[in-house]
């Protein structure tokens, strides 16, 4: 991949500009003075992790910074590939790696994830990972950081994506229990955030009876629990009758909702909590009866609040539907690009 | 709106029909009067006001948002309506304006001049959420398309009230919206609405398959012998001036046939086959296909495939209900009243005489004529009552055609069948090539359906989506009732009604059948 070409400093500011020492390379987004990526796509020597997700956080790198939540998820899903020297760093506390200072701040998107703030030569950079402004049970809530440059994503970069009140998509699941209650509700959720979000919200709303759980959601609902957040009863779906399936709440990974493993279930209602579901074509096409419009990244209007709330005069854009936010930006006077990042899946969404 | 939004949303992704059937009756219980009936309405399609443009719908959304952005929405969600109701701003004082119920959405637009309907529309969207945008757009555009037919609605309600969903389709056309005797019956507050003297469907007469064993056991002089036709059921309404034309489940297909309608000039409900005829010669199925697909046709549609009706019952002869008299009486009175109405476009269908059930069979093994299915047998005796009684009316058709093919695709089916692949596209030979001929994804057990479902899984050769192609290694012996010509198909050919006779895991693939087995087969 080409570094993209480096705008001209901005007049008179006497700072030295971000695009002076952070590089975009093949393996992802690199602080020259600091000697490290920030969620590199590639093994690399030093990373800096913004959250758990497989995307973001990656196996192979020999040192890595995180927030103790990321450290712990990262142990739990890649084992021995989460890094030779992990190193956690609280929220709020500062540390100096070559001539930055780094600081991780909550990004309300799954436990531990993180906003990292790089100061350098006077200016302020804020990468916020992946994150999202919706209240959630089960992590620390995003902190605006005033800045230069506001490194965003932008997954749900277009006006049609506007998450409802989640309380309100988990009154849709509750009722559809009511009128199919001998029907299992099969909810594909991931495994990371959303289904520790969905058990929350769940619990929030009133549900005490035990919730299924998909085999592969089990071992990060413990460490959740582990980390202090409640989920109630949950028991493994697989090993449970049929019978006491029917009517009862299951959540799986959304690659099994609608295969071989579903079967085990009393004629499910198929359900899929994700902010994609607020598009119905996309949700037919999933073969989603139940969709539930449920997501961990900011939607259009989060997006443009955070824009407002951190106060930027330059964004970039890292990736997702960075077109419509850049467009949307520049309409405001915020100097915007896109950096057009790969290897960014949607998982989480 | 909250509810009936809600509803929408909920049928738009129901696949199956019990599903569909169950939130409608939930929806019934659970909203009050007049809105539910207004909902009902609108789901068969009985609701009638000035409904707003798409163009003018788009232009009311483009003075609110970016229109590079929702340029950029609309390509990426792909419908007018949806993107219309994720892309409108909510407004901050939204929480104090109450959202509109549907009763005043459909009052104000049933009396609003043609200049104010896209203000109250700007002002709904406003106190709207996503959801209840949607649905209005849907609404007042008229494109409710939710997958339910009236007479789905009809039966979901007869259900939840516990009553004949036949009861309910006799006072149904006396019924208009919002239908509050209608609920009222089925919450057992009132009695049932009086039956109506117009226009109304009356809930057909079926008949029950023949079993050979059956047949044994049966009086023949008992029985009257008709040819089963090979066209769509319908029965003729014209009571006092107004005139329609019913499909076997009570949905009125009336615009779709005005070269009947047209020749309807009097009064009395008859039952019939529709069918495309030139001269009183029946035309291939195929034919009378080109007329059911279009909602209105055009007058060179009129003239390459006209329309006829062959006539099995009488009903009605003007205000007289013949339907306690026995077949034979109500045939002789069918018989006089052609007579004497002499009706275009219309004939009577014959009665097959007979006398023994084996020179019954014979005739109809012998009946390979376009047109044909099998035979009606009816008891003399039989009065005209509504649904399927085991007993006075038999149909009994010919054997079926099999072939055997090869199969080439499965995809996956819907509902409760969507972790299977069940829906199977076979092929038979031509030279060396399979040609895809049908498609099937019934006739097997559930078992079988297992079995299936994991020869497809271990016989893929590369998948397209919810679509994988498989090896030609499996044999299925497919069933059908016909064959036609047919220009849409690869092999120039069509079936009628395929489903699997067979699963011949036994038979190599190379002996399946070649296509020029199935083309000897076609009629017509
Ligand atoms: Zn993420």
């Amino acid at each position: 991949m080409i570094p993209p070409r480096l705008p001209p400093d901005p007049p008179n500011s006497g700072r030295l500009h971000p695009d002076r020492w952070i590089r975009i390379l093949p393996e992802g987004v690199y602080v020259e003075p600091g000697g490290f990526y920030v969620d590199p796509v590639r093994p690399v020597e030093r990373a800096v992790i913004t959250h758990g997700h497989s995307d973001h956080a990656r196996p192979g790198h020999d040192k890595v910074l995180a927030t103790p939540g990321t450290l712990a998820i990262m142990r739990e899903r890649l084992g021995e590939g989460a890094g030779a020297g992990r190193q956690p760093l609280a929220y709020g506390e500062t540390i100096r790696i070559g001539d930055v200072t780094v600081r991780l701040v909550p990004a309300g998107h799954v436990l531990g994830s993180a906003q990292v703030v790089i100061e350098h030569g006077g200016s302020r950079i804020v990468l916020s990972g992946d994150y999202k402004r919706t209240h959630d049970r089960t992590c620390a809530p995003f902190e605006p950081v005033p800045c230069d440059v506001f490194v965003t994503e932008a997954t749900f970069g277009l006006p049609v994506f506007r998450h409802p009140p989640d309380l309100g998509e988990i009154a849709k699941l509750l009722h559809s229990l009511r009128v199919f209650p001998e029907r299992s509700h099969v909810v594909g959720v991931y495994a990371l955030g959303k289904c520790q979000r969905l058990i929350t919200l769940l619990r929030a709303a009133g549900y005490d009876r035990p919730v299924y759980l998909h085999g592969a959601l089990m071992p990060i609902c413990d460490l959740y629990r582990a980390q202090g957040v409640e989920l109630g009863e949950l028991r493994p779906a697989t090993v449970a009758a049929k019978e006491d399936l029917k009517g009862a709440v299951v959540l799986a990974p959304p690659s099994a909702i609608a295969d071989r493993w579903a079967r085990r279930l009393a004629d499910p209602v198929t359900a899929m909590a994700s902010g994609w579901m607020r598009v119905r074509q996309r949700a037919r096409q999933r073969g989603v009866e139940l969709p539930l419009v449920i997501s961990d990244h900011a939607d259009w209007d989060e997006l443009v609040q955070t824009l407002d709330d951190v106060g930027a005069p330059e964004v970039w854009v890292t990736h997702g539907r960075e077109e419509a936010l850049v467009h949307h930006a520049t309409g405001r006077g915020i100097r915007a690009r896109a950096l057009a990042l790969v290897g960014f899946e949607e998982e989480g969404a | 709106m909250k509810r009936f939004a809600e509803l929408v949303d909920g049928l738009v992704f129901m696949p199956s029909r019990n599903g569909k059937m169950r939130l409608i009756a939930d929806y019934a219980a659970t909203t009050p009067d007049p809105d539910r009936g207004w909902a009902l309405a609108a789901l068969t399609g009985s609701l009638s006001f000035a409904e707003a443009k798409p163009a003018a719908i788009r232009q009311l959304a483009m003075e609110r948002v970016d229109p590079v952005l929702f340029g950029w929405s609309y390509d990426y969600v792909g419908d007018l309506a949806e993107t219309v109701a994720l892309i409108w701003p909510e407004r901050p004082e939204r929480a104090n304006s109450q959202p509109p119920s549907l009763t005043e959405v459909v009052d104000a637009l049933r009396t609003a001049r043609r200049a104010e309907v896209m203000g109250l529309i700007e002002g709904w969207l406003d106190s709207l959420d996503a959801s209840g945008r949607f649905a209005l757009l849907k609404l007042i555009t008229g494109s409710l398309r939710v997958g339910v037919s009236a007479r789905l609605a009809k039966t979901a309600l007869a259900e939840w009230g516990g009553v004949e969903v036949d009861a309910l389709e006799e006072c149904w056309h006396g019924l208009t919206p919002p239908y509050e005797p209608l609920f009222a019956w089925l919450e057992g507050k009132a009695g049932p609405p009086e039956a109506s003297a117009g226009a109304g469907f009356r809930p057909l007469m079926l008949a029950t398959p023949l079993e050979e064993e059956d047949a044994a056991g049966l009086d023949p002089t008992a029985y009257r012998a008709e040819w089963k036709w090979d066209g769509i059921r319908v029965q003729l309404v014209s009571r006092g001036g107004e005139k329609r034309i019913y499909s076997r489940t009570g949905d009125d297909i009336s615009g779709a046939f005005p070269d009947i309608l047209d020749h309807m000039l009097f009064d009395a409900v008859l039952d019939g086959e529709l069918l495309v005829a030139r001269d009183g010669v029946v035309a291939p199925f195929n034919d009378l296909q080109q007329r059911l697909n279009r909602k209105s046709p055009t007058a060179r549609m009129l003239q390459d495939f006209p329309a006829w009706v062959r006539l099995y019952d009488l009903l009605f002869d003007g205000g007289e209900d013949l339907r306690p008299l026995g077949f034979e009486e109500r045939r002789a009175r069918l018989e006089a009243w052609r007579e004497a109405n002499a009706p275009r476009r219309m004939d009577l269908s014959p009665l097959v005489p007979f006398a023994s059930w084996g020179e019954l069979a014979d005739l109809r093994d012998g009946a390979r004529a376009a047109g044909i299915e099998g035979l009606m047998l009816k008891r003399a005796d039989s009065p005209y009552v509504s649904g399927r009684p085991k007993g006075p009316w038999f149909k009994w058709k010919r054997g079926a055609l099999t072939l055997d093919c090869v199969m080439m695709y499965a995809q996956r089916g819907h509902g409760k069948r969507s972790s299977f692949y069940s829906d199977y596209t076979f092929g038979a030979w031509r030279g060396e090539e399979l040609v895809p001929v049908g498609k099937a994804y019934s006739g097997f057990t559930d078992a079988e359906l297992a079995e299936l479902d994991r020869w497809v899984r271990n016989h893929t050769t590369r998948r397209y989506g919810p679509v994988r192609e498989v090896s030609a290694g499996l044999v299925l012996e497919v069933a059908f009732d016909s064959v036609h010509r047919s220009t849409r198909h690869k092999s120039g050919l069509a079936m009628r009604f395929p489903r699997i006779h067979r699963i011949r895991w036994d038979k190599p693939p190379q002996e399946a059948d070649r296509v020029e087995t199935l083309e000897a087969m076609v009629v017509g």
